[in-house]
C-alpha cells in the first residue's frame, strides 16, 4: 500500500508542481530572452526585473472570463483542452531525473514507446479545438496543425528506431546505463539521430521555425483563437510541457541524462560531487535556452517547405540511419 | 511487472483531476458578463456568414493515410531493435528486406506526387 500508492503519489504531487512552476518561469525566461535577442528589456513591472511576472500570469488566466463562442459544440470545446493537457503530463511518469529510484516515478520496459504513443494522443486535443470551435481560422489552424504533427512523428518515430537499436533496450532508465557502459554519449554515436530528433521535436511542439499552426500573420490566434482564460491557459501548459518532455527526452537518450560528462575517465572523478539531477537539469536547460533562441533567430517556414522537409528530407535520412547502424552493430 | 504501471494510472488520474479542479475554481471567481457580440466566432470583425465546417483540400487526408502506414511499418521494427543483439546477421538481413518493400512503397508515393505539397 505505502510502496504501491502513496510513495507515488507524493512523487507526482512534487513533480506536477515542478512541471507547473517551471512552465510559469518558462514564459518569462522565454519573452526576456527574447526581448534581449531584439535589444528589449522584456518584463519589467512585476517585481525586480519582472520576476514575479511568472506569478501575476496565472493568476490573470484564473481570473479572466473564459468565454464559450456561441456556435461552439460546449461540450467538445472544453474537452479539447484537457485532452490536450492529461498526456502531456502523464509523459512525465516515465522520465527519469537521476539514477536512483528517488528521482523517477516509475521506470517501464516500455518506456521510450510509451512517451512516443501518449504525446501523440495531444493531436486529439488540437484537432478537437479546431473543430468545437467552428470558427474559420481555428479550424484551418488545426487541420495544418495535425498534418504537421504526424509527417514529423514518423520521421522521429524512425529515427529512435537507431537510437534503440544503439541502446538494446526501451526503457528510460536502461538507455541512461547503457551510454554509461560504453563510456560514450549515444549523442557522439548517433548524431545525425540527434538533430533529427531535435529538428522534429521542434516541429511537434509547434515552435519556431515550424509554428505554423500559430502563424499570426495568416491565422490569427491558431487553433486556440476562440479560447480564452483557464481553457487557454491548459493549451498553454500542454505546449509548455510538451517542450519540456522533448528536452528530456533529447537529454536522456542523446547526452547522458543525468551522468557527468565521459562517464568512465576515472580522470574526472571529481565531477561526480556534482549530483545527477543538476548535469540533467543543466543540459535540459541548455535545450529549452536553444528552443528560444531558435525562436528568436530563424524566420518561419513555409508550408509547403515544411512539408517537404519532412517527408523527403527527414525520412530517408532516417531509414538510412537505420540501415547504416544495423550494419555496424552487426559488423562490429 | 504489472505493479510498474500503477504509477501512471495514479498520474493519469491526477492529471484529470488537476485539469477538472482548475477549470471549477476558475469558473466560480471569474466576472463574467453577457454580451451577444462577444459571443460570436472572430473573423477580423465581420459577421460570420457560413459556417466554418467548409470543404478543405484532399491532401490532409491523402497524409492522415500515409501517416497510418508509416506509423505501423515503423513501430514494427521497435521489438526487432530491442533484440538485435540476438538476431545478429539474420535479423538485419530479414530487415533490410522489410525496410526494402517500405521504401519500394515510398517511392511509389512520391512518384505519385502524394508527397506533394503545392
Amino acid at each position: 500500500m505505502l510502496d504501491t500508492i502513496v510513495i507515488p503519489l507524493l512523487k507526482i504531487l512534487v513533480l506536477l508542481n515542478a512541471v507547473l512552476v517551471a512552465v510559469t518561469f518558462m514564459t518569462l525566461l522565454e519573452r526576456k530572452v527574447i526581448a534581449w535577442a531584439q535589444s528589449r528589456l522584456g518584463p519589467m513591472r512585476v517585481g525586480p526585473y519582472g520576476v514575479l511576472q511568472a506569478i501575476a500570469d496565472p493568476i490573470k488566466l484564473i481570473l479572466k472570463e473564459d468565454i464559450t463562442p456561441a456556435r461552439a459544440d460546449r461540450m467538445l470545446f472544453t474537452l479539447a483542452p484537457i485532452l490536450s493537457l492529461v498526456p502531456a503530463l502523464v509523459v512525465f511518469s516515465v522520465v527519469p531525473f537521476g539514477g536512483d529510484e528517488l528521482f523517477y516515478v516509475t521506470d517501464i520496459n516500455v518506456g521510450l514507446l510509451f512517451i512516443i504513443s501518449v504525446t501523440s494522443i495531444g493531436v486529439y486535443g488540437i484537432i478537437l479545438a479546431g473543430w468545437a470551435s467552428n470558427s474559420k481560422y481555428p479550424l484551418l489552424a488545426s487541420l495544418r496543425a495535425s498534418a504537421q504533427l504526424i509527417s514529423y512523428e514518423i520521421a522521429v518515430t524512425m529515427t529512435l528506431v537507431s537510437v534503440i537499436l544503439t541502446a538494446g533496450t526501451l526503457s528510460m532508465v536502461g538507455i541512461v546505463e547503457a551510454q554509461q557502459e560504453s563510456g560514450l554519449w549515444f549523442g557522439f554515436v548517433q548524431p545525425v539521430a540527434f538533430v533529427l530528433v531535435l529538428i522534429g521535436g521542434l516541429a511537434e511542439t509547434n515552435r519556431a521555425p515550424f509554428d505554423l499552426p500559430e502563424a499570426e500573420q495568416e491565422l490569427t490566434g491558431g487553433f486556440h483563437t476562440e479560447y480564452s482564460g483557464m481553457r487557454f491557459a491548459l493549451f498553454f501548459l500542454a505546449e509548455y510541457a510538451n517542450m519540456i518532455v522533448i528536452t528530456a527526452v533529447v537529454t536522456i537518450l542523446f547526452w547522458g541524462g543525468w551522468l557527468r560528462p565521459f562517464p568512465n575517465v576515472e580522470a574526472l572523478a571529481f565531477l561526480d560531487l556534482v549530483p545527477g539531477w543538476i548535469w540533467f537539469f543543466g543540459k535540459m536547460f541548455v535545450f529549452l535556452y536553444l528552443f528560444i533562441w531558435i525562436r528568436a533567430t530563424l524566420p518561419r517556414y513555409r508550408y509547403d517547405q515544411l512539408m517537404r522537409l519532412g517527408w523527403k528530407v527527414l525520412i530517408p535520412i532516417a531509414i538510412a540511419n537505420i540501415v547504416v547502424t544495423g550494419v555496424f552493430k552487426v559488423l562490429l | 511487472m504489472i505493479e510498474a504501471y500503477v504509477p501512471i494510472l495514479l498520474f493519469l488520474l491526477v492529471a484529470i483531476g488537476f485539469a477538472i479542479f482548475t477549470l471549477i475554481v476558475s469558473s466560480l471567481i471569474q466576472s463574467s458578463r453577457y454580451n451577444k457580440v462577444k459571443l460570436e466566432p472572430y473573423e477580423c470583425g465581420i459577421e460570420p456568414v457560413t459556417d466554418a465546417r467548409d470543404r478543405y483540400s484532399v491532401r490532409y487526408y491523402l497524409i492522415a493515410m500515409l501517416f497510418v502506414i508509416f506509423d505501423v511499418e515503423t513501430v514494427f521494427m521497435f521489438p526487432w531493435a530491442v533484440i538485435m543483439d540476438e538476431l545478429a546477421l539474420f535479423g538485419l538481413i530479414e530487415m533490410l528486406v522489410f525496410l526494402f518493400i517500405l521504401v519500394l512503397g515510398y517511392v511509389y508515393a512520391w512518384r505519385k506526387g502524394a508527397l506533394e505539397w503545392a
